[in-house]
């Protein structure tokens, strides 16, 4: 991966593959907990096309974002696993 | 009752306030039947914010509410979850100096009325709600004031009247009452006692009572459980409840339980149109995120309407209805009847049992509908 | 100046994208509105780093040689009517525009039924279209055990797709009977293209199981589904697993339609000949009008497209249409929902994965409004999209009321900028 990315999961970073969705980004570094549900269990993408909010997450401090309609992008934020 | 036939009561509509009129008959022994034309919290009460809030419109207003607020208190230890009771308070803000002067009056007033609050600094208002702009004047803070969910709220209520003999019929209309008594579509129903408890439909069944509906709008967010503590509201708010012009909104804003952010709120005076009007709901959020500049980023997942049942003089329709015999009335709440709900069936009760109430009744007489009209 | 008619279409897939080439090469200024990072929709999403598939691309120059204006990643959250026009409000990475139009054409598509089962929550459960999507947005699935349990003809070609990216597709289960199955696979031989796009897949998963009167009957795992159970009704057999695709066929997305008080019958946006919907300026193709897959959704936005620009109906494309509709229809007998389906879920299993409502917390008896306020069912941020559809089937409640947002949109998006005091014709597609 040398046309790699960055960017930052939880305060850590990841090196990922450009062009890919946030939600891709996360599966392909087994990273499963996108947010936890009311009564919190975790939870990750169902439908890949921005349905079912399953797959959201904060990018840029902006909570409740769909991780599978979001492209990554250098130096993005994205945090995960906030009850939502 | 000690054993003798039990007298009979039929309460009308199974929003907050006849489930509350319910529970209270039924545990003063009356045999109660709900009837309930969709089902229990159907109305109203479904599409309102649940803030428990003292208001001082008036000095009948402020008694009434204080007298529901300390009621709420009483029944706290009985709620279960779906409630959704959270004792968060209310912060009344100031733009400004006049309004900070109109907020030191407040102060004033509910010290004399031995209602607890605190004024706060615009610091001491920023450490409270970081949110807020950072230029408002003050607030203050009404301690004991609270939030439910009241359409479980409701169901609390009516589990209790259930508990003390009640029973609930939904999906029964009461087409018409009469003396004594209901019609409803194939049959009539008997009873020593009827409460018209129909919130804003009340006139259909007692044509003489003067309700409006007063239309609100509401948005609801996705949750953002820090982003306020206490429900917000404007000082403005007041007047924008009072005055009765056709449209007004103000900065009204609910931290739900569920960490979601319920915005309100708007009037209108539009008869029973619920479409949701664009701009109406443009300037409720508007004037919302002058408020808390953030608002912007916060994603609303879902807006409404209700109807406020709303009356002349601002004050709720409780008491006896001297045209038909048997006939009490519990309507008219506007915008506090989840507020006012316990408070006006204590009222009910007491005046139906004979004992005397704690705080005045006559304000709230249905009778004084015919007086205007008669005078 | 003189007055160009302004089309505003909503979805860029191929109803889409026939509808804005239509009405752009008769005149009309349009404006091309999708969700997706490129235009497609979901049969034509592109692979990231790939070209769109063959068949999209004559359809993507013939767009690309007009005017229309194309915006992506864009969702359109509310239509306003105000007086004889309409203004769109959309969001792109959280900032709101409005776009205003003379005619609208929805050809928003379809989202994959998904019912209840144990285990359905699960991460690593996903859709069966949903697997693909997300495949073709990055995400590798090389090497990883999948278990395809659903119904529909999306099921072959989604595990073929996988299996080329390197998964190994264990078994493919369709819950349909066999017998309705070989007669939809016999209805092939009378669509060349079709046929030859199945057998080209069949040897890319030869060694994977297809079975038949086979659904899932739960799903088991700890952060993730590790193992799944599917049944036949008289046996079951148990699959370890790392992804288990489990979707039950499409459900058009009818809710800007349902906004604009457009009638909706059956779930399906009611069109007349020229695809315009109930509402007058309203025209409607593609999966909301019912399911009926790419060719139907291309011929009906071609015809909404020229109609929505103002010229009149084509004969030829008409009877193409008809054509069309009736492989529509067998298609949908072919795969009708076995009642067993419908009584999957346990009283503890989660109905509504917004708000954690499980299905023992609802009572049958209720409507689904009752449900909603009692329980919370459907008021979470999907708006009742999975909930909803999947409740229609358990228990025949009808779909919620839609409100603005559509979707849910940044509370600044909804305050907007005020076009009540702008001149009709300066707002545009810019
Ligand atoms: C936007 C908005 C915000 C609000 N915010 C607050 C707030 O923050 N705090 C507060 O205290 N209050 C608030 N309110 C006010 C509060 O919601 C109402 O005052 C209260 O719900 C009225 O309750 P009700 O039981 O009288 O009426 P409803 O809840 O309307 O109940 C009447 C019932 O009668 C039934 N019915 C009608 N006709 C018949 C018939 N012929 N036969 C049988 N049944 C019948 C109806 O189906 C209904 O269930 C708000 C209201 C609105 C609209
Ligand atoms: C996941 C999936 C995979 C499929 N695979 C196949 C297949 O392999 N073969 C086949 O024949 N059929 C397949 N189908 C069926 C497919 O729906 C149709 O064949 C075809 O894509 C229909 O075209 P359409 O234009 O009607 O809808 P779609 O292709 O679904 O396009 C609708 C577009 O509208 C956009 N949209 C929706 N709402 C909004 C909004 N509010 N704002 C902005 N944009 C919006 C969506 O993002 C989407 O891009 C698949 C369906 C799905 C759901
Ligand atoms: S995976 Fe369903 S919305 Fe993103």
């Amino acid at each position: 991966m040398s046309d790699a990315i960055e960017i930052v999961v939880n305060a850590k970073v990841l090196r990922v593959e450009p062009g890919v969705t946030v939600a891709s980004a996360l599966l392909n570094n087994d990273h499963h907990v996108f947010r936890r549900s009311t009564t919190g269990e975790v939870r990750a993408p169902v439908c890949g096309m921005g349905i079912c909010y399953e797959c959201r997450v904060t990018i840029n401090d902006v909570a409740h974002q769909r991780a599978c309609m979001v492209t990554v992008e250098h130096g993005m934020r994205v945090d995960t696993g906030s009850a939502a | 009752m000690n054993g003798a036939r039990r007298s009979d009561a039929i309460v009308v509509g199974a929003g907050i306030v006849g489930a509350a009129c319910a529970a209270a008959l039924a545990r003063d022994g009356w045999r109660v039947t709900i009837l309930e034309r969709s089902f229990a919290s159907s109305g109203t009460t479904s599409v309102g914010m649940g803030h428990l809030v003292v208001m001082d419109d008036s000095p009948e207003q402020l008694a009434l509410t204080k007298y529901s607020l300390r009621q709420w208190r009483e029944l706290t230890p009985t709620l279960d979850r779906r409630a959704e009771l959270d004792a968060c308070g209310t912060l009344w803000v100031a733009e400004d100096e006049s309004q900070l002067a109109a907020l030191r009056a407040k102060r004033d007033l509910y010290a004399t009325a031995d209602v607890a609050t605190e004024v706060l600094d615009p610091r001491a208002l920023s450490e409270a709600e970081p949110h807020l702009r950072r230029d408002l004047a003050g607030a203050l803070r009404v301690t004991n004031d609270s939030v439910v969910y009241p359409p479980g709220a409701t169901l609390g209520l009516l589990d209790d009247a259930r508990k003390h003999g009640a029973v609930l019929r939904d999906g029964i209309g009461v087409e018409a009452i009469v003396p004594n008594g209901v019609r409803l579509a194939s049959e009539v129903l008997r009873a020593d006692i009827v409460v018209n408890a129909t919130g804003p439909w009340a006139p259909r069944l007692t044509p003489a009572l003067p309700i409006t509906p007063r239309k609100g709008h509401l948005a609801i967010t996705d949750r953002y459980p820090t982003f306020c503590r206490h429900q917000i509201v404007e000082l403005g708010y007041l007047t924008s409840a009072h005055v009765m012009t056709s449209e007004s909104v103000a900065f009204n804003i609910q931290p739900r339980s569920t960490g979601q952010v319920l915005i309100g709120s708007s009037r209108e005076l539009v008869g029973w149109d619920a479409q949701i009007n664009r701009e109406i709901l443009r300037r409720m959020l508007q004037r919302a995120s002058h408020f808390m500049p953030r608002l912007g980023d916060l994603s609303v997942i879902r807006c409404w309407t209700g109807f406020r049942p709303a009356t002349p003089d601002k004050l709720p329709l409780i008491g006896r209805w001297d045209p038909i015999p048997g006939l009490w009335i519990a309507a008219g709440h506007e915008g506090l009847g989840i507020t006012t709900s316990l408070g006006t069936a204590q009222l009910l009760a007491d005046q139906i049992a004979g004992r005397v109430p704690e705080i005045d009744p006559a304000p709230f007489s249905p009778m004084r509908a015919l007086a205007a009209v008669h005078s | 100046m003189s007055k160009t008619r302004q089309v505003v279409v909503i979805g860029g897939g191929p109803a889409g994208i026939a509808a804005a080439s239509a009405a752009a090469e008769s005149g009309a200024r349009v404006t091309m509105i999708d969700e997706g990072p490129a235009p497609g929709g979901q049969i034509w999403r592109p692979a990231v780093h790939s070209h769109p598939p063959l068949a999209a691309q004559r359809w993507i120059v013939r767009l690309n040689a007009t005017q229309a204006d194309v915006l992506r990643s864009t969702s359109v959250v509310d239509i306003e009517r105000r007086n004889d026009r309409f203004v769109v409000v959309a969001e792109s990475s959280g900032n709101g525009r409005e776009v205003v139009a003379d005619a609208i054409v929805l050809a928003t598509g379809a989202r994959e039924r998904f019912l209840p089962f144990p285990g359905w929550t699960l991460p690593n459960v996903v859709g069966v279209g949903g697997a693909q999507a997300l495949a073709k947005n990055g995400v590798s699935f090389r090497g990883k055990r999948i278990v395809i349990a659903g119904s529909g003809p999306l099921l072959l070609p989604v595990a073929a797709y996988l299996a080329r990216g390197g998964a190994k597709v264990l078994a493919v289960a369709e819950q349909a009977p066999l017998a309705n199955v070989a007669r939809f696979a016999a209805s092939l031989w009378r669509r060349p293209r079709t046929l030859a796009q199945a057998i080209g897949l069949r040897s890319a998963f030869a060694r994977t199981r297809f079975s038949t009167g086979t659904w899932v009957a739960g799903a088991r795992g700890d952060s993730t589904v590790k193992e799944v159970t599917l049944t036949d009704g008289r046996s079951t057999r148990t699959l370890a697993c790392d992804v288990l695709c489990a979707a039950f066929g499409l459900v058009p997305n009818t809710e800007l339609a349902r906004l604009l008080a457009c009638d909706v019958v059956g779930g399906a946006v009611r069109t007349d000949d020229a695809q315009m919907t109930t509402i007058a300026a309203v025209y409607c193709c593609g999966e909301p009008t019912g399911i009926g897959g790419v060719d139907l959704a291309l011929v009906e936005g071609e015809i909404a497209g020229f109609a929505a620009a103002g010229v009149g109906p084509s004969e030829h494309l008409a009877a193409r249409r008809a054509v069309h509709r009736r492989e529509a229809a067998s298609l949908e007998r072919a795969f009708a929902l076995r009642p067993e389906l419908l009584s999957l879920a346990g009283a503890e299993t989660i109905v509504c994965r917004c708000e954690d409502v499980r299905w023992g917390a609802i009572d049958q008896r209720w409507s689904a409004r009752q449900a909603k306020l009692y329980t919370r069912l459907g008021m979470g941020a999907c708006q009742g999209r999975v909930c909803g559809a999947a409740l229609e089937c358990l228990l025949g409640w009808p779909a919620d009321s839609v409100r603005v947002p559509t979707q849910p949109a940044r509370s600044r998006t909804l305050i907007g900028v005020s076009l009540a005091n702008h001149q009709p014709n300066e707002q545009g597609a810019s």
